[in-house]
């Protein structure tokens, strides 16, 4: 099977424009009516849903920012009746509270459309058994992709994050052949294989889609050689649909967008002007087929570019390159998304601690470390070894609670953490990809 | 007969202790007793000094973080079964130690401990062990070690 829906993603792309014209259209009407949220927007600049004529128009319309879901918490954007709601996701917000996404269940059928043809991109088909170890919860990436194989007809191992030994022995055991999970989690796997004396040669695996974390291209080749397979680079981000916003086809040479379902844009950050096609910027997104959370030109703060040329699998629909990087300070560590700013609520919270943290990430092998050094103050220093045991092991579980990841908590010294005269430096990143 | 002590945090990192033990010195502040709580990443340095307000403004002002903390000093006979009898009292009175270093003086056949106990029984221990004829070490003595 090459493609899962050649209509759409080989659609000329004059045809496909005419497509995209008319959901846009519809969806500035969805969301003008139904989110007072939007409506507001749009009449403070005094734009009405009749104004977004073609896709030139897209640049009149408001952004969405993160921290909007925020205010709106937790359904305050959901442009449908919460009857009609039939699944909820959530992640991990800037500063605890979670960003929640509801699905209609004809959001579902998109989401599963749109997976369908990331598994297909990476070779699936019915005969295909594919293991997702993302996790299966409020995190997008383990239901999203089940949901794409069981569209296609494959079988799906739903075995979800973790237990990597028993991973190992599943893939070997049920034979699957497509393994989906972030790509650092897929180096992890192929080191346990390698010490559980499991060869490449044991298991059946023919690629594997990896997304949710930067990765290198160096650890692609790593990772193709130690398993033998092709590995594939997914996007998607919960606020668009979850899984299957983009991904790469066996060309490798940039990820195809589900441009039927999603219109991305690229703009320059600080001016928030759009930039031509091949510019490297901020990617935007609006949604226009969703129904439970339509998004109009979401700031997803990832570093790409757009390239509109056809493919060589004959694929139309413009390729997103690899993201580079972000436009604010979250990082992502074991796949998870985190702000600098959930840590410093944590600590106002906690009340004991004057906020100043540093968050240092690293990767042992090809799992990622977080340590967070929390500077100790007079308020919480004690004599006693156990009350200062006590003031960590409170803030390692707050800190666990609200990043849903664990995380080392070394106490420092007082002011031994650098501070700087503006944007305070809270991360040190010394991965590399 | 309370005995300040002051403890100071200190991070797991070569030259912390060499530091305070110079602030002190430079400000002329005579350590009597040390003792160190160590853990992976830190520890606790609790001294015994002739001036713990002083002492605990200095490294204050030096960005530590430190608190002063009332403990109790005794002197116990230098032989065998010398310290158990006066933890014995306590003991009996059902009064805990939260932790306690020993060190001997200049000159002397007693050793000197530094009993930590919850802040709403020092008191009691205090006459406790001086009513069963545990030698209590006023602050003076112990300061001017």
């Amino acid at each position: 099977m090459q493609y899962w829906n050649p209509t759409f993603e080989c659609m000329p792309r004059e045809e496909l424009k005419k497509v995209q014209t008319e959901r846009l259209i519809e969806t500035v009407k969805r969301v003008y009516h139904n989110v007072p949220f939007y409506r507001n927007k749009m009449q403070k600049i005094g734009l009405e849903p009749c104004d977004i004529k073609s896709l030139d128009d897209l640049k009149k319309l408001p952004f969405t920012y993160k921290q909007d879901l925020r205010d709106n918490y937790p359904y305050g954007l959901f442009a449908a009746p919460m009857s009609e709601i039939v699944r909820i996701h959530a992640s991990s917000g800037t500063t605890g509270k979670q960003t929640v996404v509801g699905y209609t269940r004809r959001d579902l059928d998109t989401w599963a459309e749109v997976m369908a043809r990331t598994l297909v991109n990476a070779g699936a088909d019915k005969d295909s058994f594919v293991q997702v170890a993302y996790g299966y919860g409020l995190f997008t990436g383990g239901l999203g992709v089940h949901y794409g194989v069981e569209r296609i007809g494959a079988t799906v191992i739903p075995v979800s994050g973790g237990n990597t030994k028993r991973q190992i022995q599943i893939m070997k055991d049920f034979g699957t052949t497509i393994l989906a999970c972030t790509p650092s989690y897929a180096l992890y796997l192929a080191e346990e294989m390698e010490e559980m004396g499991v060869s490449k040669n044991d298991i059946r695996l023919k690629a594997g889609i990896f997304g949710a974390e930067p990765w290198s291209e160096k650890m692609r080749n790593e990772i193709e050689e130690r398993f033998g397979i092709t590995a594939i680079d997914i996007y998607g981000l919960s606020e668009i649909i979850g899984p299957g916003v983009a991904s790469e086809c066996k060309c490798k040479c940039g990820l195809h967008v589900q441009e039927d379902h999603f219109i991305p844009e690229i703009i320059d950050p600080d001016t928030e002007e759009v930039l031509p096609p091949g510019s490297t910027g901020e990617l935007v997104f609006s949604t226009v087929t969703k129904e439970g959370l339509p998004l109009l030109r979401y700031r997803t703060r990832d570093i790409s570019s757009l390239n509109y040329e056809k493919c060589e699998c004959g694929r139309t629909t413009v390729r997103m390159s690899k993201v580079s990087g972000r436009t604010d300070d979250m990082i992502i560590v074991r796949g998870v998304n985190v702000f600098p700013s959930q840590i410093e609520s944590v600590l106002l919270n906690m009340g004991e601690t004057a906020p100043h943290y540093l968050l240092v990430v690293d990767r042992v092998g090809s799992l990622d470390t977080l340590d967070v050094l929390v500077e100790m103050n007079q308020k919480m220093f004690s004599d006693e070894v156990k009350h200062i045991e006590d003031v960590e092991h409170r803030l390692k579980k707050e800190i666990e609670d609200t990043l849903g990841i664990s995380a080392r908590v070394k106490l420092v010294e007082p002011k031994s953490i650098e501070r700087s005269e503006g944007k305070a430096k809270r991360v040190i990143d010394k991965r590399k990809f | 007969m309370q005995v300040k002590q002051i403890s100071i945090f200190l991070e797991n990192k070569s030259g912390r202790l060499a530091e305070v033990t110079r602030l002190l010195g430079d400000n002329k502040i005579d350590i009597s007793a040390l003792s160190i709580a160590d853990k992976t990443d830190y520890g606790i340095l609790r001294l015994i000094v002739n001036k713990p307000e002083e002492a605990e403004n200095i490294l204050k002002e030096k960005d530590f973080a430190v608190s002063i903390t009332t403990v109790i000093a005794i002197a116990v006979a230098d032989r065998p079964g010398g310290l158990s009898e006066a933890l014995s009292v306590l003991r009996d009175a059902n009064i805990g130690i939260e932790y306690m270093y020993a060190f001997v003086g200049k000159a002397s056949n007693e050793a000197m401990v530094i009993l930590r106990v919850d802040d709403a029984e020092v008191d009691e221990a205090v006459n406790l062990l001086a009513k069963s004829g545990v030698k209590v070490l006023p602050p003076e003595f112990i300061y001017n070690l």
